[in-house]
């Protein structure tokens, strides 16, 4: 873990900045600041996404509700900010957490209560949560003229050059980088992920980890579930729809292994910005959306491929090269 | 007594299979040195030794698993080599392992046939021929269950009965028999003994591998002693006893000097009172002192480290009460047990000890991250103190603390698993099978190690299946039966003799015999 994963990392970062160096040589606008800062914006909430999905595969979970946690949240704020254009942004936030936590502690629970597979559990809670947008909703929009400037506003607002979304994102990842190497319980998320059965002898326990895994995933997408919504100015049923993937993927590609354990803040970043990067700088090249998902999923395959490889090395040899008698 | 002394009695008949000055080393330990076997047509030859005799390697040679470094196996009298699993199958040796690797979801005929079920002319599995032959097969050990049952529906002692059909299905020469009746009941012994005798009279070579001498003595014909790899003496079962057999087994120079200890005890620090659990041990009590070494002895599958989970509260007992300091003690879960003052050491250092992938500092300090936080936040430079503290206590050989634990040998794998938990600073601690598969030197570590914490006032519990370990550290011994408490040993009984014998059920006296 300590040196492989800078290695990795490294890795990760260089070819980012290849992808850069290739895209410059075609269009050289996309390099400059304002544009590459337009990029982490419009992949900042993928990262955070990313940060909350990180933890939960490294206990050896997925979580595939984020994405219709997020639309769930999306949609509960906008109608509240309907109802009460009057109330304060920093409370509507604290609602979108809060919501988005609680669906993230069902999660939780069924899988640490009932031993339901992770993949199982959160592929129902996502079908659920659509479910609800529409009863909620009745299937109707909430369009931007109907949210309060403020709601839309905040998102937008620039503070010292970069936009409030990207302020979050930065605030998020410095979070996890301290959780997950500072705390007891960024230390028995790794625990749990590598060794379930040693973690038990150690007296952690493994399944109120995993739920809490759930929790902080829930309460990102929460958070993020309102700033999308903010900052498209609209909700409906199917907002993000798919985007778990596309969190799952930024994953894999920054290094987290999906067998538990392995990864890190830094490589998870990084995967959601190698995605922002490809997305972004595709269509000013004039290369066909469709090779981004090409694009994205050789991405994936080189990644895990990259990481079994690495993983294999470090394997110890128990038996003798196999000699033959004769 | 040195190891050839006993006289290779050879019958007339010539062996089926004959393993000839057989050696296997791993990169620690020479798990077979010259070792020699005998199979014979029609006969049924017990494999004897304490756990760790080598008895598993045999097995895993015969059926071409491992390739042994040295020496010759002859199929009636020409030498072979097997390279490959198929290689034994194709000779005719089969083998009844003592887990079966059977498939649950599959019928009763498909598990026989698996990897070789007939065919039809389209290459298809002809399923009708392959049903034909099941039931012919299972009539012959007179299984009372259909070929197109369920695996999953059957009872442990009717899957074994699939295993032995798998096993004769191939047209087996050789059955090996790797503990069969661990997991049966009194009534399914006596039916797997009839089915011992029918694949005796048809003529096949039984290699029957068990702890229990009344089983070895009620159905083998022959015996081959192994002891620490090496072997000791083969005959016929007709011309030896019990107590000379028990001798064959344990009796040894000694090779290892265990540490010097005082045996400075103290006052009671831990009670355990009726412990039941209501499948794996019942009836479980006993006190332990301060600086004490308590032995726990048995056979494999004695129950001793499934009790050792319950007290450590991973597993929950249906009663019992447990005591620490003469205070009653909810033990509920392991950070229950790490709270009062118990710590455990798991036996599968793999899956149950250190946590590859994180470095070693940070598997030390895993269960003390309290004491290396400030409010909530890890302090680096406490958890490289604590570490090297503890690293430095056992003579841990890294590196670097920050080195990626999965990196270091056996020994010192469980070097760290120990010193994790004597950082929690415990007052009980439980080794379960402290030595199990690491080199010499580690483990003279270890018992130093061990009679240290003791000298310091810490309690210890050590699990055990090595008699010479078990006497050479214990201050007093604990045998364990089938779940149950055989014998309590201290002083002048605690011998290999007596251990064996409360351990596998001998229950009259050798000691006259043996001498």
């Amino acid at each position: 873990m300590t040196r492989l994963i800078p290695i990795r990392e490294a890795i990760l970062a260089g070819v980012i900045l290849l992808l850069l160096i290739l895209i410059s040589s075609r269009f050289s606008g996309f390099v400059a600041p304002s544009n590459l800062a337009n990029v982490f914006n419009d992949t900042a909430p993928l990262i955070i996404l990313a940060l909350g999905q990180m933890v939960v595969i490294l206990t050896r979970c997925i979580d595939l509700s984020v994405a219709a946690n997020l639309a769930l949240t999306g949609m509960a704020v906008a109608m509240i900010n309907v109802a009460m254009p009057g109330l304060p942004i920093l409370v509507i936030i604290a609602i979108a957490i809060l919501l988005g936590a609680i669906m993230g502690a069902i999660n939780g629970v069924l899988v640490w209560k009932l031993a339901i597979p992770p993949i199982v559990v959160t592929l129902g809670t996502m079908t659920i949560f659509r479910g609800i947008i529409f009863l909620m909703s009745d299937g109707k929009w909430v369009n931007s003229h109907e949210m309060s400037p403020a709601f839309t506003g905040f998102p937008r607002t620039v503070l010292l050059g970069l936009p409030v979304l990207s302020w979050i994102a930065i605030l998020c990842v410095i979070v996890f980088g301290v959780m997950m190497s500072r705390t007891q319980f960024g230390r028995s998320i790794f625990a749990v992920g590598g060794n379930p059965q040693a973690a038990v002898y150690t007296g952690i326990n493994v399944g109120k980890t995993q739920f809490w895994a759930f929790v902080v995933s829930g309460a990102l997408a929460g958070l993020t579930g309102y700033l999308w919504v903010a900052r498209y100015a609209v909700a409906y049923v199917d907002i993000a729809g798919g985007f778990e993937l596309e969190v799952v993927a930024a994953c894999v590609i920054g290094g987290i292994s999906i067998a538990g354990g392995i990864g890190s803040v830094g490589g998870a970043v990084l995967g959601a910005l190698f995605l922002g990067v490809v997305k972004n700088a595709l269509p000013v090249v004039n290369i066909s959306p469709f090779w981004q998902l090409a694009i994205s999923g050789s991405a994936i395959l080189i990644a895990v491929a990259f990481n079994a490889r690495a993983g294999r090395t470090k394997g110890r040899i128990i038996l003798k090269s196999a000699e033959t008698i004769q | 007594m040195t190891t050839r002394t006993l006289p290779h009695v050879s019958p007339d008949v010539t062996p089926v299979v004959s393993m000839d000055m057989i050696t296997k080393t791993f990169p620690v330990v020479k798990a077979l040195d010259e070792v020699r076997l005998d199979l014979y047509p029609g006969q049924v030859t017990a494999l004897v030794g304490e756990n760790g005799a080598g008895k598993s390697t045999t097995v895993k040679i015969l059926t071409g698993i491992y390739i042994p470094d040295g020496g010759t196996i002859r199929i009636d009298g020409d030498p072979i080599s097997f390279n490959r699993p198929n290689d034994a199958a194709n000779a005719g040796i089969t083998a009844i392992h003592q887990e079966t690797v059977l498939f649950d979801e599959l019928s009763v005929a498909e598990n026989i046939y698996i990897g070789h079920a007939p065919r039809t002319r389209f290459g298809l599995i002809d399923k009708a021929e392959m049903h034909r032959a099941a039931v012919k097969l299972l009539g012959e050990i007179g299984a009372p269950f259909s070929s197109h049952t369920q695996l999953r529906d059957l009872g442990i002692a009717n899957k074994h009965l699939v295993a032995i059909a798998r096993a004769l299905s191939v047209d087996a020469r050789v059955v090996i028999m790797d503990e069969p009746t661990a997991a049966l009941s009194h009534k399914e012994i006596e039916e797997l003994y009839e089915l011992v005798e029918a694949l005796k009279s048809q003529g096949k070579a039984i290699l029957f591998i068990s702890h229990k001498f009344d089983e070895i003595f009620r159905i083998a014909d022959r015996y081959t002693v192994f002891r620490d790899g090496a072997f000791v003496g083969d005959g016929k079962i007709a011309d030896i006893s019990e107590a000379e057999l028990v001798t064959m087994m344990v009796g040894r120079s000694v090779d290892q000097i265990y540490p010097e200890r005082a045996h400075d005890i103290g006052e009671e620090v831990l009670k355990v009172v009726g412990y039941d659990h209501p499948t794996e041990f019942a009836d479980i009590s006993f006190d332990l002192k301060r600086g004490e070494i308590l032995g726990f002895y048995g056979l494999v599958g004695a129950g001793r480290s499934e009790f050792m989970q319950a007290l450590f509260g991973i597993t929950k007992p249906s009663k019992g009460v447990c005591r620490v300091n003469g205070d009653i003690k909810v033990i509920r879960s392991p950070a229950d047990a790490v709270g009062n003052g118990i710590v455990y050491v798991p036996e599968d250092r793999g899956k149950q000890g250190a946590i590859i992938g994180l470095p070693i500092f940070q598997n030390i300090t895993l269960p003390s991250l309290g004491k290396t936080s400030r409010k909530g936040f890890l302090k680096l430079a406490e958890e490289f103190k604590l570490a090297r503290e503890y690293s430095q206590r056992l003579d841990l050989r890294a590196a670097a603390l920050d080195q990626d634990v999965g990196n270091l040998s056996g020994g010192n794998q469980q070097k760290v698993v120990i010193a994790k938990w004597l950082a929690t600073q415990p007052q009980v601690i439980i080794l379960d099978e402290p030595t199990k598969g690491i080199d010499i030197g580690s483990k003279a570590a270890v018992h130093e190690f061990m009679a240290e914490l003791a000298a310091q006032g810490l309690s210890v519990i050590m699990v055990s299946s090595e008699i010479p370990e078990v006497i050479g550290m214990s201050d007093r011994v604990i045998v364990m039966r089938d779940g149950r408490i055989a014998a309590e040993l201290v002083g002048h009984d605690l011998t290999p003799e007596t251990l064996v014998r409360h351990a596998a059920g001998i229950t009259k006296s050798t000691k006259g015999a043996a001498a």
